[in-house]
């Protein structure tokens, strides 16, 4: 619902990859959730620093203290901002998933997605704006929902549409149920049995936490897919990003530990965007440098979708190589042989044991480069779609909907199963299928009232 | 044309809703005038005779709150009072009552005859006259012209009613009644639009023939509950309703016959309300279910008539001897009135304001049946409402105007001009957003400084309440100040089976346990004097519920800033960019007053809100340039 003084938040930045992403908030409550989430370098929060200051620290999620990006955030108090009220931007690193990561954890501490164009008609309606903007006003809301409307219609084609509609009805069924029994007590209808509702129930929030969990999953759609390249030093693996990329992006000599810092690049494979980090070769040393290098290619496997653990075929596995398989163990990687083009020497049986799927190619001549494309996106996106019916949720509005709506249906299940009275299961059950609702722009009062009059002979 | 009397207000109609209408107006001081075609069916039941049940219960309590005459005539009528959904939560409990039909013509009739300022006439009304978009009066079928400031219409049934025995029709108000033929066709002239609708009423039995042996009696709660905040107890003597069930015979010569049904037969075009179907439609509809219930509800004391709830029909008058007498209990039965179907015109109900005024004519007001709702209770809401902002048009006071968050009456009528019906509109608790808030216990809490402050709610009703509501104010204080040690409540926790405490515990936090009631509270701490049950009931639901009812406060709260946004009432949505032709047309229709009724509409969007708000505050600056 549309509230007039509520404190909204929206990603400001465009949407792609790169650059530096901001999150912006504007309403009274801005400051106070900015502090929820940010401190910074000296433990401070964003409402004990200065108006209009940019201020350096760290965003954590407060559930669990997890860092989640490094960000600059500058607080601007009203009346001179933009909208006339407290703004607050928070502009972290580039790359969707921190920004994205962010927008979710203001919106969980109680700020609200903005509509499109809302910034523009705060600003407009607490007077930022003179009345010869008033056409232009009119048309960033009308083009912004436009566009977002456009979008939305793409991401919620097909499938999802009809997931969606059947975890409706099924709300609406529960609901109708609940409803008769409290609005008409004296015709025959039988309370339904509590466990009956309660599995129910369970079900719709299983759908719907895994509806929402597709967003995260999904997210090298819109994000791009992130690999790390790993290996010990002088594997290849600069030569092949190289290949990859096909342009010199890395410094690459015969030198071991020559690329002591990340290096990340993008390319784009059948459509899906990929983002590789070429890290610091993992090898034991007491070179200060290259030892910060070599965490940060731990951090790298960590944060990564998927890893090539890349292997010189030219030689005998070492120490170091073990070490690297037992590190990516269980995570989604591919072992590839580089150095195709010398004589082999390596044996693969400590490969093929971890259950790992390997390939060959020669990061020099570039043979085995489209195979390895290839299979990245095959191993990776073909299986994914299938095993989902290719329903996916893609727009965050969608995902923060779900949230509310499970969150919601949660507290209801808690209600039941404490015996509490039916009308505040019933609030509860309300609330999630007005947050359905907000996605599929359905109606509900009358849709409940034609569910109970189908389903139950009323007429006492 | 002469003038034989000038009124302030004149309520054309003496149903529920016309009483209601014609009591407040004149109770508010306004010289009133009250025409009934018949003396003798004032307030009459013309369906089922009973008031209250789930939300309509809800608007009977409303009533009494801000002043209206209902409650108090049913308390006094009744003859079988029982609080349902007694074992559910607070926000659903409601009392239903039967209704001697007689008494409460008499006792309703009693208060308007005895009312200051008011004049009752029976007069069929042929015409209501307008000039320049206002009233001026009403002419009477025999010429006579009663000049006034404003008119309520609250005509029920009755314009072009058609009633249906089958292929049987007549025209009719209700049974034995003549319908108000031409003011149909006035009110057309005066540019309101109007639709159809149709509702039925089953047979009344006479009791002589009934079998109740083998029947299941079911009685009303002992002592009874009044409905009125002032009555202190209930007098009448209590009747028992009993229940039987039809069978598989009853709907095999129910199915044969439904080519004879006027329903079935395509003879009724007018649109049934779908919580109160016929026994074709339950039939046809529900074809798997076995049985359906018959309620036999006394109509009165000093009768033998009975109404058979649950068997509405309009199949000839043969076939409902045929299928009633299959039922346990009715084979010897004998029909005192037989069941009917009946059609009527209604206004739509988009036509009017908050205030019950319509838009084509000023000091023209609608209420009750002819705005397309069904129920005593509902009709009964809109007079009193449409009574009360008569007086203020009148008086040059603002409407009075309930939110949604206020009363059930506000719904009512919130729904009724912003949505429109499309069948018989009847109040179910579902409807509300705010169940929680809009509980029968604290009608009087949202309500009554309301209906004082518009002089309509007396002052002796009005002082009690006020002691009521700083009892509870300062009983609720207290259990958040006091607290009790573990020695002194954990055996009594123990015995309820709920955790034991370490600390001292505050009875606020202890009253909020689901195993902790108030009567537990007043065991280990009682208040200084004791309180009165209502008090108690007041602060435990309070204090139980909280949580939910703060934040249903809080939503409706922040929706409330909506509510303050006004649209002009000349705001031109022609020129607004992006907004659907669909989104347009119902907003020419409605006109809503505010932000807040605009987001209510039939597929409003946020965008379209957002542009609403943007071309408004455009709207404002270029006028203050």
């Amino acid at each position: 619902m549309n509230h007039l003084d509520d404190t909204i938040a929206a990603i400001s930045t465009p949407v792609g990859l790169g650059g530096i992403g901001i999150v912006r908030l504007t309403g009274s409550k801005a400051a106070s959730i900015a502090d929820d989430i940010f401190r910074s370098r000296n433990g401070a929060g964003p409402s004990a620093a200065p108006s209009h200051r940019m201020i350096y620290g760290l965003v954590t999620d407060p559930t669990d203290g997890r860092a989640v990006d490094e960000a600059l955030v500058t607080v601007m108090r009203a009346p001179n901002t933009y909208t006339r009220e407290d703004v607050v931007e928070i502009s972290c690193h580039g790359g969707m998933v921190a920004v994205r990561s962010i927008l979710e954890l203001v919106i969980q501490r109680g700020a609200r997605l903005a509509d499109p164009g809302e910034f523009t008609k705060r600003a407009f309606l607490n007077g930022r704006l003179n009345l010869d903007q008033a056409e232009a006003v009119l048309d960033v809301i009308t083009a912004k929902t436009a566009e977002g409307m456009r979008i939305a219609a793409e991401q919620l084609q097909g499938d999802l549409t009809k997931k969606l509609a059947e975890i409706r009805i099924g709300l609406i069924e529960t609901s109708a149920f609940v409803e008769a029994y409290l609005d008409f007590p004296e015709e025959d209808i039988e309370p339904a049995a509590k466990e009956d509702i309660q599995g129910r129930l369970r079900a719709i929030i299983t759908e719907i936490r895994r509806l929402s969990k597709t967003f995260h999953e999904a997210r090298f759609f819109r994000d791009g897919l992130s690999i790390a390249i790993v290996g010990r030093p002088n594997v290849g693996k600069s030569s092949l990003l190289n290949a990859l990329l096909q342009k010199d992006r890395a410094i690459v000599t015969a030198l071991p530990g020559t690329t002591r810092d990340l290096i990340e690049d993008y390319l784009n494979i059948n459509g899906l965007p990929v983002r590789i980090t070429d890290t610091a070769g993992i090898r034991n040393s007491e070179e200060v440098i290259e030892q910060e290098g070599i965490r940060r290619s731990l951090q790298a496997i960590g944060h990564a979708d998927y890893i090539i653990a890349l292997f010189d075929g030219s030689e005998p596995l070492r120490q170091e190589d073990l070490d690297l398989l037992t590190v990516i163990s269980g995570k989604h990687a591919v072992a590839v042989i580089n150095k195709a083009d010398l004589p082999q020497k390596i044996t693969l049986d400590p490969v093929i044991a971890g259950g790992m799927p390997h390939l060959h190619l020669s990061a020099v001549t570039g043979k085995g480069v489209d195979e390895l494309k290839q299979h990245i996106f095959a191993s990776h996106l073909g299986a994914w779609k299938e095993e989902r019916d290719g329903v996916v949720v893609t727009n965050i509005r969608h995902k923060l909907a779900l949230d509310r709506a499970a969150g919601s249906l949660e507290k209801a299940a808690a209600l039941l199963s404490r015996g509490e009275p039916l009308e505040l299961f019933s609030i509860e059950i309300r609330d999630a299928l007005d947050r359905i609702g907000e996605i599929t722009g359905a109606i509900t009062t009358d849709d409940i009232l034609d569910a109970i009059f189908s389903s139950f002979c009323i007429g006492k | 044309m002469e003038t034989t009397k000038t009124y302030d207000v004149i309520v054309i109609g003496a149903g529920h809703a016309g009483c209601e209408a014609a009591l407040a107006s004149a109770r508010m001081g306004l010289s009133t005038g009250l025409f009934t075609m018949n003396l003798d069916t004032i307030a009459q039941m013309s369906c089922n005779p009973a008031i209250g049940g789930l939300a309509k219960g809800h608007l009977v309590r409303e009533i009494d709150a801000l002043g209206g005459e209902m409650a108090k005539v049913i308390d006094r009528a009744g003859i079988q009072f029982r609080m349902l959904n007694k074992s559910k939560g607070p926000a659903v409990w409601s009392l239903r009552t039967q209704a001697d039909r007689v008494l409460y013509r008499i006792r309703m009739r009693s208060a308007l005859e005895q009312q200051k300022h008011l004049d009752i006439k029976q007069a069929m009304i042929d015409d209501i006259i307008a000039e320049d978009g206002k009233v001026r009066g009403v002419l009477t079928s025999w010429g006579t012209f009663y000049h006034a400031r404003a008119i309520i219409v609250t005509t029920g049934t009755f314009l072009r009613g058609l009633m249906h025995i089958g292929h049987e029709s007549f025209d009719a108000g209700r049974a034995g009644e003549f319908p108000a033929k031409n003011l149909s066709g006035n009110l057309a002239r005066l540019g309101l639009n109007l639709g159809r609708l149709k509702t039925g009423t089953p047979a009344r039995l006479d009791a002589k023939s009934i079998d109740f042996s083998g029947m299941e009696a079911q009685f009303g709660d002992d002592p009874p509950v009044p409905f009125s905040h002032s009555t202190d107890r209930i007098v009448n003597p209590q009747l028992p309703c009993y229940i039987t069930h039809t069978n598989a015979e009853t709907h095999r010569i129910i199915r044969e016959n439904l080519g004879r049904s006027a329903m079935y037969s395509g003879k009724i075009t007018g649109i049934g309300p779908r919580y109160c179907p016929s026994i074709e439609d339950k039939i046809v509809k529900f074809a798997d279910k076995e049985r359906h219930q018959v309620f036999l509800e006394p109509e009165g004391l000093e009768t033998t008539e009975y109404y058979a709830n649950g068997v509405s029909t309009s199949l000839p008058y043969d076939i409902q001897v045929r299928f009633l007498r299959t039922i346990p209990g009715l084979e010897q039965v004998e029909i005192m009135r037989p069941a009917y179907a009946i059609e009527y015109d209604f206004a739509f109900p988009t036509q009017m304001r908050h205030s019950l005024e319509t838009k084509v004519i000023d000091g023209l007001f609608l209420a009750g049946q002819i705005n397309g709702t069904s129920g005593y209770e509902e009709a009964a809401a809109q007079g009193l409402m449409a009574g009360i902002n008569a007086a203020h048009l009148v008086l040059n006071r603002e409407p009075l105007v309930l939110a949604r968050h206020e009363a059930y009456i506000g719904v009512l009528i919130d729904d009724l001009v912003t949505k429109g019906t499309k069948e018989p509109y009847r109040m179910f608790t579902s409807r509300a957003e705010y169940r929680l808030l809009l509980r029968h216990d604290n009608a009087d809490l949202r309500l009554m400084e309301k209906g004082h402050a518009i002089g309509l709610l007396d002052d002796g009703t009005y002082k009690r309440f006020v002691h009521k509501r700083s009892a509870i104010a300062e009983e609720t204080g207290r259990l958040g100040k006091v607290r009790v040690k573990p020695s002194v409540i954990n055996p009594l926790l123990k015995s309820l089976d709920t955790a034991e405490i370490t600390e001292d515990i505050g009875l606020e936090q202890l009253l909020k346990r689901p195993e902790v009631t108030y009567a537990v509270i007043k065991q280990v701490a009682p208040p200084e004097r004791p309180l009165g049950e209502d008090v108690e009931r007041q602060v435990e639901i309070q204090i139980k519920y909280q949580g939910y009812i703060r934040q249903q406060m809080e939503t409706a709260g922040k929706l409330s800033r909506l509510e303050d946004k006004k649209i002009p009432p000349d705001f031109d949505y022609r020129c607004l960019p992006g907004i659907s032709r669909e989104i347009f047309v119902k907003l020419e229709e409605v006109r809503p007053v505010s932000l807040g009724q605009a987001a209510r509409i039939q597929g409003m969007t946020p965008a379209a809100l957002s542009i609403i708000m943007v071309a408004l505050e455009k709207m404002r600056r270029t006028r203050s340039a």
